[in-house]
């Protein structure tokens, strides 16, 4: 079949076009018509189709993410230099270092093809904080799937985590944290988010435009193949002989070698000063990059199409156009400045070729073996992309859910039922350790990882010299949400900025992975705009901006929508890494503070899960100030040395925190409750606001003057005791004993290491 | 005093190497794999990674780049070389160090605290260490068995070349919990584990690991 140019197109303007096929509404298609004022050509069509969908041009969410610019301080934000926009926000973290973070999705993939889809999820977000001049220093991946014992879980977890691995390590990016979460409404929607950080000098930040008329466009990287095409397959297959390669696979292959030579040859170049402009290629391939460096720039760009470097020759022009093979940057770069570019490319063994040039038509033109086969304004394609305000409705359902009230479920009483609530909840899947999964990924390459899973948050030193680091951790509890996403969205948020003050880092920036429902379910659409609004308004008054994100729709199985779950990643900056609070506790004698106040709050709480399979009640309300004044607190308390360990109290309440404390230090301790506040409230209420710190005898009134001061409730509810266990008739072993209720650590490392291993099979894990 | 650190494509750990040499007290010299030069090193360090995509084999094209032309050279000459992981596999791919590195029995990658006896102590990149000394340095690698017939195993045994052994739990399925290998002369090390990611308290498990490099800056001082 011949070429579809701008002239046949002008010259046969009723020709049909399958644009339901690619996914555009018929209103769509005539808009493209109208921007055109004539059909698109198959090549247009295609990009049109691939830009204006919903996860490049976000035109069902776009309405409410406003809001994440639109509440800002008077005089904007202090922190951010590069806000929502680009491909990843920068914040200034001080000492002219400034920090990009950014968390995106890989669901879908990941779902059809767990390793390459979690692979290439990695390689995606570590080319976009690449793109802003950034040397990327870790990895985190916010996981969810359906339960553990589900059959499919154990084709796609194993999977998912080796492909993160397979890709990650293989990088060399230590991967430093992230979640593992289960819950039956993920089971034929696995989430699979990716975070990555990346630090630079001030004057080292890359924005993505093509400014400088008479710059020239190169495409490096890996060669452009038939994957990651997907929808554009309507268009391949009457554009190829019946016999032709029309079949591809639609889930991109990562190569992490390529990769990490993309890296290093990019940041020679930046460093170089050879670049104006650089975009990386992800979704809609070469596509996205054009139109976007375009809009963003001069407004005009001209390319040759023919001249990409493929990997296989067949590919028609609109597969070029569109295809998502991994590994491929766009640079755009002055004349006298190629050949130095391109011999940094062969240094690195990395392909190059120069494929256009910044013009100042105000128009992306693309023309193949001399063919004009695309004219478009570049705004249209990238960014006036359509707008919807979906309609949207409190779900019917949120009523009976609210009301039923999980104060009312039947808790532990007697020292033996505690102890058996107490151990089975250790060994739940959410709670268990996941050091199955993180056993599996490099946490010490680069040698700058101060903190890694299992600690509250990964932390990083970015600076030898000063010590200067950041810390990051993503979080939410998607039942929270369901509940009441407005309170739900702040509780993920304030979880997540408590997870990073609780290692001392004071708490600067947000990133988001907004994973939900279908937009086109009313239901769906106003829990959305319900937890936009709430991480909205909290990160107002925490006084943090949302940098950057991703929305992704349409995750559900079959009828029913996943659990609403915008993971929400803060990022913090500790002055002097020296100075962090981990989370194992020290030596005998040190005394446990739980900080904050202690409600019945079990409304979505792990332990009405796991005992009770029970979801309903009302979330406990964030209390922002509260959270603010424990961040303060934590802050202080680290950088005066005066605290030995920290952990926030989330997932489990506090008996899952001691938990995991006294596991990670190897040594027991003694617990008792605050006064008047009964033990299973005590050990498994997910009160929000509220922190277990260990401090030093010599600090105790100097912390508790501190908090005493400010406010906020310390209560004194134990002591670290490594000699605790032959007075409770286990001589030689470290216990922990909560009143009249006495756990080993033996049997308590036994429950919370074996599930994983009983689940996804063997792996080392001792 | 200048330790190499040969840079492949590929090739991750190649920055803490460094750093490591630094803290030894040495100055490391950056190599890269395509310049037959060692610029005058004292010693080579071969870095953890993935030279060449771990392609065909681990190590197995990287033994054909032209710095390793000159480094094989050069260590049949007495240079001392130390390969870590991937530069294990490099040395034994070189036909530097007998045997071979295959996937771990498990079949995961594996990054683990790994327990290691310290048993030939009068190598080049050993001798800072007690024989029979403990030390917990992080192990990370999803090719780490060590294997190699029954008669070289029992050489290596015999003649006191394994430089340390797995303690705990064998990681890789390594034969005979061999964690690192050394030549008749002491001057060619291959290990498994990192070393390099142990020189700092705040960043890795222990220090253990700047032993192996104060032992090349002890070894080269008293061959002067």
């Amino acid at each position: 079949m011949s070429l579809d140019t701008v002239a046949r197109a002008e010259s046969t303007p009723d020709a049909e076009q399958p644009y339901a096929d690619l996914g555009l509404k018929p209103d769509e298609y005539q808009r493209i018509r109208e921007i055109l004022g004539r059909r698109p050509t198959s090549s247009e069509l295609a990009m049109y189709s691939v830009m204006w969908s919903e996860h490049c041009s976000y035109k069902s969410s776009k309405v409410h993410l406003r809001q994440f610019g639109d509440k800002q301080p008077e005089g904007g934000w202090p922190q951010l230099m590069v806000g929502i926009g680009e491909n990843a926000g920068v914040v200034d973290v001080g000492d002219g270092w400034a920090v990009t973070f950014k968390v995106e999705s890989h669901n879908h993939p990941s779902y059809v093809e767990p390793y390459q889809g979690a692979a290439t999820g990695i390689g995606g977000i570590v080319r976009d904080i690449l793109s802003m001049g950034a040397r990327p220093l870790a990895v985190m991946d916010p996981l969810r799937f359906g339960p553990a014992d589900a059959p499919d879980t154990r084709r796609v977890l194993p999977g998912i985590v080796a492909g993160i691995g397979g890709y990650g390590n293989c990088l060399g990016l230590p991967n430093i944290g992230g979640e593992v979460v289960f819950d039956a409404t993920y089971s034929g929607n696995p989430l699979v988010n990716a975070l990555c950080i990346g630090a630079m000098k001030h004057e080292d930040v890359h924005l993505a435009s093509a400014k400088g008329v008479g710059n020239v466009v190169i495409l490096y990287g890996a060669r452009t193949g038939g994957d990651g095409i997907g929808g554009v397959s309507v268009l391949a297959s009457e554009t190829f002989d019946a016999d032709g390669p029309a079949k591809r696979p639609s889930v991109q292959v990562g190569d992490p070698f390529m990769e990490k030579l993309l890296i290093e040859c990019t940041l020679e170049v930046l460093h170089a000063g050879l670049v104006e402009g650089i975009q990386d290629l992800g979704g809609a391939g070469i596509s996205c990059a054009t139109s976007e460096l375009a809009s963003n720039g001069e407004g005009g760009m001209h390319v040759h199409l023919d001249r990409v470097l493929l990997r296989d020759p067949s590919l028609s022009p609109e597969e070029i156009l569109m295809s998502e093979s991994q590994e491929r940057m766009c640079a755009i770069v002055t004349p006298d400045n190629v050949d130095a570019f391109m011999g940094i490319c062969r240094k690195w063994e990395v392909e190059a070729v120069v494929i256009g040039e910044v013009t100042d038509s105000g128009r992306l033109t693309i023309d193949w073996h001399g063919d004009r086969i695309v004219d478009v304004p570049p705004r249209t394609v990238a960014h006036e992309g359509p707008v919807y305000n979906r309609p949207m409705a409190r779900p019917s359902d949120l009523d009976a859910l609210q009301a039923e009230d999980a104060r009312a479920l039947p808790r532990p009483q007697t020292p033996e039922e505690i102890r058996e609530t107490w151990l089975r909840m250790t060994a739940s899947p959410n709670l268990a350790s996941k050091k199955w999964v993180t056993s599996q990924y490099d946490r010490y390459v680069l040698g700058n990882t101060v903190l890694a899973q299992p600690e509250d948050s990964g932390m990083i030193r970015i600076d030898e010299e000063s010590g200067l680091g950041v810390a990051v951790s993503t979080d939410c509890n998607g039942r929270f949400v369901r509940l009441d996403p407005y309170e739900g969205a702040k509780l993920a948020l304030a979880e997540s900025y408590r997870n990073v003050a609780v290692t001392g880092a004071k708490p600067l920036a947000v990133t988001n992975c907004l994973n939900f429902g279908s937009p086109e379910d009313p239901g769906v659409m106003w829990t959305f705009a319900e937890a936009v609004r709430g991480l909205a308004d909290g990160c107002l008054e925490l006084g943090i901006p949302v940098t950057g994100g991703n929305v992704s729709f349409y995750n559900s199985t079959g009828d029913t929508a996943i659990l609403p779950t915008p993971v929400v990643g803060v990022l913090g900056v500790i002055d002097d890494v020296e100075r962090r609070t981990p989370m194992a506790w020290g030596p005998d004698g040190e005394i446990l503070y739980l900080l904050g106040d202690t409600g019945e709050d079990f409304a979505g709480s792990e332990w009405a899960h796991v005992m009770h399979d029970h979801l309903g009640g009302m979330p406990p309300r964030a209390d922002l100030a509260r959270e603010k004044l424990l961040g303060e607190i934590l802050v202080a308390g680290s950088r005066d040395g005066m605290l030995t360990a920290a952990h926030d109290i989330a997932d489990g309440g506090v008996a899952q925190a001691l938990v995991e404390m006294t596991l990670r230090a190897g040594v027991g301790a003694r617990v008792w409750a605050p006064d008047g506040v009964e033990a299973a409230t005590f050990l498994w209420s997910e009160s929000p606001g509220r922190a277990l710190v260990v401090v030093p005898r010599s600090e105790e009134m100097r912390f508790t003057a501190m908090c005493a001061a400010r406010g906020l409730p310390a209560h004194r509810i134990g002591a670290v005791d490594s000699g605790l266990g032959a007075d409770v008739g286990h001589p030689g072993e470290q216990v922990l004993q909560v009143g009249d209720v006495v756990l080993t650590l033996g049997e308590l490392r036994e429950a919370h290491e074996s599930t994983f291993p009983s689940y996804f099979g063997p792996a080392l894990t001792v | 005093m200048k330790i190499g650190v040969v840079t492949f494509p590929g090739s991750l750990d190649d920055r803490d190497a460094q750093r490591a040499v630094r803290l030894a007290g040495a100055e490391p010299v950056a190599l890269w794999h395509g310049d037959a030069d060692l610029k005058g090193v004292d010693a080579v360090v071969l870095p953890g990674g993935f030279s060449y995509g771990d392609y065909l084999r681990c190590g197995a094209i990287a033994k054909f780049a032209p710095v390793m032309t000159t480094i094989i050279e050069r260590a049949q000459q007495g240079l001392p070389v130390l390969g870590i992981c991937n530069g294990f596999q490099i040395l034994c791919e070189s036909h530097l160090l007998p045997g071979a590195l295959t996937r771990n029995d498990h079949l995961h990658f594996v990054c683990r605290d790994q327990r290691l006896r310290m048993e030939r102590v009068d190598s080049a990149w050993t001798n800072a260490y007690a024989a029979g000394e403990e030390i917990v340095i992080p192990l990370k690698n999803g090719e780490g068995g060590y294997v190699a017939d029954d008669a070289t195993l029992d050489r290596l045994e015999g003649e006191g070349l394994v430089i340390a052994r797995y303690l705990d739990v064998n990681p890789n399925g390594s034969l005979r919990d061999i964690a690192g290998i050394s030549n008749p002369s002491g001057t060619i090390v291959g290990l498994m584990p990192h070393p390099e990611h142990a020189v700092e308290s705040l960043t890795g498990p222990s220090t253990d690991g700047l032993g192996f490099f104060v032992s090349a800056v002890q070894a080269l001082v008293g061959a002067r």
